[in-house]
């Protein structure tokens, strides 16, 4: 099964395709083929993981020492460049495959290095141009198989899910079809070898977001989120196509991952381009897994169906730039030094949206948006962890968030479906009573996300935490474990709000039909022991997950600290008993937020979140909507003052609601001086457009001529 | 024959469309004097081809000649769209996108 | 060797006077015949430079159908067919001034890079049936992409100019 792993991906596009033409006319409208495609490829994906498990680990990789990249010239990493360049020479067909290369490298083995499991290669020639040849095919590894487990789970629930929420929809038909689809592009994605088809499968994916989240598209609001998303996630989608363009000359003209992350920590690429490729890479990481501060789009896309934003959230679009991260990582480690410690960009992003995204879910009222934000600061957890080189913990938190995180979602989801609404302070409240299932599970999710032990979320943000401290990254251990309490409070406030106190809304709510409540008992059941899976002394998950590029990166292993989990998990429990005692036992200083104007003001900028939807709609897509030639200017004014701007609000913003003291005014100066600036900058440039087109060929052609001129001038005279 | 020859001839053409693009007001001929653009990069890629013994210039002059085909269909039709809305193809008063 | 730069002399000489009046004549019609003209310069410098596909290409392509359309395209926008006073803006000394520069400026290159290079003589010339080889087997690639690209154009302008 493994040899022909690209069945997976194939069946939810056959689905795709039957539902698309046949779907109407069967009798359950299409779900019956979607709900089989994927509970067959849920079935295969299994098979691949069981054989995955069995196979004998034997290709041996010789780990960079932890002094890797702090003494660059030591002994220990040449050795592990050499390994790396006998191996896999860039350019040779499948190089990374051959039988014999393991043992080769076997006897140098002082850093005794657990063998691994070697990848499975399947590929064929995809088209011929020139001298390059570009093949399509299939890399199985540990990485793959668990992504590939994990999204076909998730998306049979939620297609199981979604027979009885979607239940007589007008476009029931067509959002299978979608459904199917999105779920396809995510496992090509995640079983691609090489950069383009990689590209493929992500496209696919915005693709479909778009089409789900706009799927009511009647109401002009979805229909403005889904465009939202759509183009927020394009922006960084520039970044990976020049990354990938970048990536492909770096490597020696392929496009295969095993060879550029090879090339890229075999050190025969000159620093800057890898750095630039990995520069470039994360742009479209940030886009797509919704990073600080291109995240605006993720909340938004709260307007699609709620089983649309469970997949989307647990198990496909967002991981997908983790998942590009943890797959390209030995871009990320040697661009941008990952193993040296201290602060590096790809943590930095993390650590910023961990606490930026967990501060605004404190003032969401709609229970989606408090998930959408904690889905987003979570995955700054996992983009962190694989910033500051915990890569197993990185992908493992990907694997538990998205079991308790599908599973909040379709528990609001559930919620929703009783009370026809989504907000919790109108229309929620004391439904414990009359939605028991619905309850339990719920809880068993906000706990496993608040990282309550043993549950699974307590397990990977453990390890998480320990990475950062024992990487030389303390900064984030910081950051981690203030995030730790931040989500463990705003969950302890969601769940309150949903499910104590008086019931809130109108008529009767009742419990939801099992086709609803059977996929929460299962991700609830999964939350519980997911965690299990990499628990301390087995350690099965890094056993079969890490691949020969986390090795020879030399990613550092670190035996499991008492004292990090206590204190992670006990800044949990103070985050809930902050939560209980603020809700439930009314204590601490309620209505501050009216009484003092630093608090309230505060409160403001987070209900505003910091005011970066406003730069991107009223400044940027305003200076861009109208002119292009105009917006052109315009774009560049707006757009640097705004970032200026806008760091300083969310600097001020934060500093303010935490320590109440700098001065109102001079947020509004600098907003307002920096807004007239940009104003007066603008209208000086105005004079220049006059919206005719051959002028500004004048100026073009005018422009070309003093350039080769000069170019003439200082190279012939 | 000197190679430069054919490159001063087609510099010469290019020269002379971009003339016509930057100040002819009647669409049609904007049209016009993109083709001679198009054609003095063919001069170019054809001689340059013979220069380097290499089919690669033939090729490439051909893609580009498919190219100005598309273009042109599309380019007309826009040109008949603007004809169609505004009783006139001056491009000097085809000023929408100002600001 | 002389007959082929006499050759060259005459067709440089008609093309450079028949491209200006295509730039400058009042006449809408007169420009299309002239552009004519200067198209058909090109496919002879094609047969001049052993390209007798992209020659044939040429007639075929620009002189039969991408004129044929312009000429159309005249017809329906019902422009002047007559003398017209006024074709150039009021931008047009400007671009006498941008062209001449940028004429220097390629001028200038040219002679720099080439100043003295010949065209390889008894050059391997390139038959059409080694563009054809080469189309479909290095260049399949691109072909593909430029038919794709024809149909959109098709499709395209269709829709652009169908009245709905």
């Amino acid at each position: 099964m493994l040899e022909n792993a690209w069945v997976i991906p194939a069946l939810p596009v056959l689905s795709f395709v039957l539902i698309l033409f046949f779907g109407k006319r069967l009798p359950k409208h299409g779900h019956e083929i979607g709900v089989a495609a994927v509970a067959l490829a849920f079935v295969l994906a299994c098979v691949c993981a069981v054989q995955w498990v069995q196979r004998p680990a034997n290709l041996e990789v010789k780990p960079g020492s932890e002094e890797h990249a702090a003494a660059p010239g030591s002994p220990a990493q040449a050795n592990a460049v050499a390994a790396l360049e006998e191996k896999a020479p860039p350019g040779s067909e499948g190089g990374h495959e051959g039988e014999g290369k393991g043992e080769k490298e076997g006897e140098a083995g002082e850093h005794e290095a657990e063998p691994i499991r070697k990848p499975v290669v399947k590929e064929v020639t995809w088209f011929d141009n020139g001298q390059t040849r570009v093949k399509a095919g299939t890399h199985v590894d540990g990485l793959a198989v668990t992504m590939m487990f994990v999204v076909t789970l998730i998306s049979l629930l939620v297609h199981v899910f979604s027979t009885s929420y979607m239940h007589g929809d007008r476009r029931y038909t067509h959002y299978f079809a979608a459904l199917s689809l999105f779920t396809a592009g995510m496992l090509v994605m995640v079983t691609a070898n090489n950069t383009l088809q990689l590209l493929v499968g992500w496209e696919l994916m915005g693709l479909c977001s778009f089409m789900l989240i706009g799927h009511w598209w009647e109401e002009r609001n979805n229909s403005n989120a889904a465009l939202k998303a759509f183009f927020t996630t394009r922006t960084g989608d520039v970044g990976l196509l020049i990354g990938i363009a970048i990536l492909f000359f770096a490597a020696g003209q392929t496009f295969d991952i095993a060879d550029i992350n090879a090339a890229a920590l075999g050190g025969e690429v000159s620093h800057g381009l890898v750095l630039a490729g990995a520069a470039a890479l994360l742009c479209g990481v940030i886009g797509k897994s919704a990073q600080f501060p291109l995240h605006t789009w993720l909340p938004d896309a709260m307007a699609g169906p709620t089983p649309v934003s469970a997949l989307i959230h647990a198990a496909t679009m967002v991981v997908a730039g983790v998942y590009l991260v943890a797959r390209l990582y030995g871009v990320f480690w040697s661009g941008f030094d990952i193993g040296g410690g201290g602060i590096n960009p790809v943590a930095l992003v993390g650590g910023i949206t961990v606490l930026i995204a967990a501060a605004l879910a404190f003032v969401q009222t709609d229970i989606k948006k408090v998930l959408a934000y904690s889905t987003v600061s979570q995955l700054g957890y996992m983009v962190m962890a694989l910033g500051v080189g915990a890569w197993t913990a990185g992908v493992f938190h990907l694997v538990t968030h998205a079991f308790f995180k599908g599973l909040l979602f379709l528990g609001a989801g559930s919620v929703s479906h009783a009370v026809h609404s989504f907000d919790m302070k109108k229309d929620m409240g004391g439904l414990r009573e009359h939605m028991p299932i619905t309850f339990k599970t719920f809880v068993i999710g906000s706990l496993a996300l608040a990282g309550v032990p043993p549950l699974a979320g307590f397990w990977s943000k453990d390890e998480i935490l320990l990475g950062a401290s024992s990487n030389g990254y303390p900064v984030f251990l910081v950051i981690g474990l203030l995030g730790a309490a931040l989500t463990a409070a705003y969950m302890t406030r969601c769940v309150y709000l949903t499910f104590f106190g008086e019931y809130r809304g109108h008529g009767q709510p009742h419990e939801s039909p099992p086709a609803i409540t059977v996929p929460l008992v299962v991700l609830a059941a999964l939350s519980v022991v997911a965690g299990f899976v990499n628990v301390p002394g087995g350690e099965w998950f890094a056993k079969w997950t890490e691949n020969e590029t986390v090795l020879s990166a030399g990613v550092a292993h670190h035996s499991f600290s008492p004292f990090v989990a206590l204190f992670g998990s006990a800044l949990g429990l103070l985050g809930i008993a902050a939560g209980y005692a603020y809700y439930w036992r009314n204590l601490g200083p309620h209505r501050l937020t009216q009484r003092s104007g630093a608090a309230g003001t505060g409160y403001r900028i987070l209900e505003n979140k910091y005011g970066l939807d406003r730069l991107y709609t009223d400044w940027v897509v305003g200076g861009i909507k109208g002119p292009i030639a105009r917006g052109a200017y315009w774009f560049n004014q707006r757009v640097i003052d705004g970032v200026v701007n806008g760091v300083g609000i969310i600097a001020r913003g934060l500093a303010r609601f935490v320590y109440d003291t700098v001065d109102q005014k001079v947020v509004d100066g600098v907003v307002n001086g920096a807004g007239i600036g940009a104003e007066d900058g603008g209208r000086v440039l105005r004079l220049m457009q006059t919206g005719r087109v051959q002028q500004y060929a004048l100026f073009l052609f005018g422009a070309v001529v003093v350039l080769g001129g000069t170019l003439v001038l200082f190279t012939t005279g | 024959m000197y190679l430069n020859q054919f490159l001063l001839l087609a510099a010469f053409l290019f020269c002379v469309g971009v003339y016509g693009v930057l100040a002819r007001k009647n669409a049609v001929l904007v049209l016009m004097s993109i083709e001679l653009i198009l054609n003095a990069v063919n001069i170019n890629l054809v001689a340059f081809g013979l220069f380097r013994e290499s089919v690669a210039g033939q090729v490439f002059a051909l893609f580009v000649i498919a190219v100005a085909a598309a273009e042109v269909g599309v380019g007309l039709a826009v040109v008949i769209l603007i004809y169609r809305n505004r009783h006139s193809i001056d491009l000097t008063e085809v000023d929408m996108m100002k600001g | 060797m002389v007959a082929q730069n006499v050759v060259f002399g005459v067709l440089a000489a008609a093309m450079g006077l028949a491209a200006i009046r295509v730039v400058t004549t009042k006449n809408v019609v007169h420009a299309a015949l002239y552009l004519v003209v200067v198209l058909a310069g090109v496919a002879a410098l094609y047969i001049l430079l052993a390209a007798e596909f992209i020659a044939v290409v040429q007639v075929i392509i620009y002189i039969g159908a991408i004129v044929l359309l312009i000429l159309f395209g005249t017809m329906l926008t019902r422009a002047p067919i007559g003398r017209a006073s006024d074709l150039d803006n009021d931008q047009r000394w400007l671009a006498v001034v941008v062209s001449l520069l940028l004429l220097g400026v390629l001028g200038a290159v040219l002679a720099d890079a080439y100043g003295s290079t010949k065209l390889p003589k008894g050059a391997q010339v390139q038959r059409t049936g080694d563009v054809g080889l080469s189309i479909f087997q290095t260049y399949v690639i691109p072909f593909e992409v430029v038919s794709v690209l024809l149909l959109a154009a098709l499709v395209g302008a269709v829709v652009i100019a169908r009245r709905d």
